[in-house]
C-alpha cells in the first residue's frame, strides 16, 4: 500500500495501518534505540513507549514537515537518550556508550534474520572513521549540523559533503 | 534552481536525518512535488539508512508489537475490544437537546406574550375609564342642553339678556329667572376665557340705589362646555351683571372689569 495512505489511516486511528507501519519501521528504531541505551530490556521499553506515543501523537504529524521515518525517528532517539538520563539507567550503571554503531554490527553473530546484514557488514568493514561518525552522530543520536560539525571539529559544509558522500557509499553497497 | 547541485549539496540527507529547519523541511517536501529526481534521491537515502539502522538492532520484535497493542487497547485476532467511551452522540443525545431548546424558547414566547397581554389589558381599562368618563361628560352636556330648552319653551320663565359693557362691548350674555324655583340659568356663552387667576362673579341687583348682591363666583367656566350655569337666586332682582373678579371672588364688584350687565324688564 502507498506509503501517503498507509500514514493517512494511520492519522485517523486504522489499526492494520498502524501494524504496518509498526513492521515498516520497528527494526530500524529498535537499532537506533539499542545503540543508545545498550540494553535489550531498556531497548525494548523504550520501543513500547515510542509506538504508543506515536499512536497518540498522530494528529500532529503531516508529510509537509518531513518523512514519517524521520518524524519516528526523532521520537525514538529523544526517548532513548531521555532514558539515558533517567536516575534509574544511571543507577543501574550502565556506562553512556562511546561506541559506535559499527560495533554492535561488527560484533554482530547472528546474521540469518537480518538478510541485508552481509552487506551492511561489507560496508561496515570498508568504512573511513570519519563516516562512521558522521552517520553516527546524525542519524543515530540525531545532532544537529553545527554539534556535529563541534564535535567532529569539522566546518559544517565538510559535514554535508562528507554525509553525502557517505550515504553514498552505503546506498551502492545495500541498495543495489 | 539547479536540481543537481541542490541534490549534490548533501541537504537531502539532512532531510531524512531530521537535522533541517521547518522552513527548511516544506522546502525539500516541496522540491519532492515538483521534481521526481528529488523524490527518488530521499526514497534511496531513507531505504538506505534504514537498512543501515535495522542492521543495529539485533533481536526480533514482533512481540513488542503485542505489547504495545494490548496497551493501546487495540484489537487482537479473535477478540475486538469494544471501546466503552462512544465518542459519537447518538441520535437521542442530539433529539433530547433539540427538543430542550425548542421548549426553552417555546417558554420563552409564552412568557413574553403574557407580559404583552397583560400590558395590553392595563391600556384597555385606562381606555375604557377614559371612556366613561367622556360619556359622562357627554350626559351631563346634555341634561343641562335639555334643561335649557325646556328653560326656553317655558312661558314663565322670564329672559333678561346681558350686553356687554364698556371695554367688555363685544361679550354678552343671557340670564333666564325661574321665579318660581328661585334659580336662574345663566348662559354665559358670549364670554371670553377667564384668564388664570380670575373667575367670573354674578351679581344680583338692585337699583336705587344700586346694591349688589353676589350669586356666586363659576368655578368651572371653561370646563363646562355649553356654559349653561344654574345658580340658585332668591332675590327680588331688578338687574344682573357678571364681573371678572380674582380667583375666589371679591366682596363688591369691580366696576371697571363689568363685563355685562342687563336690566329686568317690568313689562
Amino acid at each position: 500500500m502507498d506509503l501517503d495512505i498507509l500514514v493517512e489511516k494511520f492519522k485517523q486511528k486504522d489499526e492494520k495501518a498502524f501494524e504496518k507501519l509498526y513492521n515498516m519501521y520497528s527494526d530500524s528504531m529498535h537499532g537506533v534505540i539499542y545503540n543508545i541505551v545498550r540494553d535489550h530490556d531498556t531497548a525494548e521499553e523504550v520501543m513500547q513507549d515510542v509506538f504508543i506515543k506515536a499512536w497518540h501523537k498522530a494528529d500532529s504529524y503531516s508529510s509537509k514537515k518531513g518523512r514519517f521515518f524521520t518524524w519516528i525517528l526523532n521520537i525514538s532517539r529523544n526517548a532513548a537518550i531521555d532514558k539515558t538520563r533517567s536516575k534509574a539507567f544511571k543507577n543501574s550503571k550502565q556506562n553512556l556508550n562511546s561506541d559506535f554503531f559499527v560495533d554492535i554490527i561488527e560484533g554482530s553473530e547472528n546474521l540469518d534474520d537480518k538478510t541485508d546484514a552481509i552487506g551492511i557488514k561489507k560496508f561496515v568493514d570498508k568504512l573511513a572513521e570519519k563516516c562512521k561518525a558522521v552517520i553516527e552522530l546524525l542519524y543515530f543520536k540525531g545532532f544537529t549540523q553545527s554539534e556535529a560539525s563541534e564535535a567532529l571539529d569539522m566546518p559544517i559544509g565538510t559535514i554535508k559533503t562528507r554525509n553525502r558522500n557517505c550515504i553514498k557509499e552505503l546506498r551502492n553497497m545495500v541498495l543495489n | 534552481m539547479d536540481i543537481k547541485a541542490y541534490i549534490e549539496s548533501g541537504i537531502l540527507e539532512l532531510y531524512v536525518a531530521g537535522t533541517l529547519s521547518e522552513k527548511e523541511n516544506e522546502q525539500v517536501y516541496a522540491l519532492m512535488q515538483k521534481h521526481p529526481e528529488v523524490l527518488q534521491e530521499v526514497l534511496e537515502i531513507e531505504a538506505a539508512i534504514i537498512k543501515l539502522t535495522t542492521a543495529t538492532s539485533q533481536s526480533n520484535n514482533e512481540h513488542i508489537l503485542q505489547k504495545v497493542k494490548e496497551t493501546l487497547g487495540l484489537g487482537g485476532n479473535d477478540t475486538k475490544v469494544i471501546s466503552i467511551a462512544k465518542p459519537k452522540y447518538n441520535w437521542v443525545t442530539y433529539a433530547g437537546w433539540a427538543a430542550s431548546i425548542v421548549f426553552a424558547a417555546g417558554l420563552l414566547w409564552t412568557v413574553n406574550q403574557n407580559n404583552q397581554l397583560k400590558s395590553d389589558i392595563q391600556i384597555a381599562e385606562t381606555q375604557e375609564s377614559l371612556l366613561e368618563n367622556q360619556i359622562t361628560s357627554s350626559k351631563n352636556s346634555l341634561e343641562e342642553a335639555n334643561t335649557l330648552i325646556t328653560v326656553l319653551r317655558d312661558d314663565n320663565i322670564t329672559k333678561v339678556p346681558l350686553a356687554g359693557q364698556g371695554n367688555f362691548s363685544s361679550s354678552y350674555a343671557k340670564v333666564y329667572w325661574d321665579k318660581s324655583a328661585d334659580r336662574i340659568f345663566l348662559d354665559a356663552q358670549g364670554l371670553p376665557e377667564p384668564p388664570e387667576g380670575k373667575v367670573y362673579q354674578v351679581w344680583s341687583l338692585t337699583l336705587s340705589p344700586l346694591t349688589p348682591t353676589s350669586l356666586g363666583t363659576i368655578e368651572r367656566f371653561t370646563a363646562d362646555a355649553n356654559k349653561i350655569f344654574e345658580i340658585n337666586n332668591a332675590n327680588e332682582s331688578e338687574a344682573f351683571g357678571i364681573t371678572l373678579e380674582p380667583a375666589g371672588g371679591s366682596a363688591t364688584p369691580t366696576m371697571d372689569q363689568l363685563y355685562t350687565l342687563g336690566v329686568v324688564s317690568t313689562s
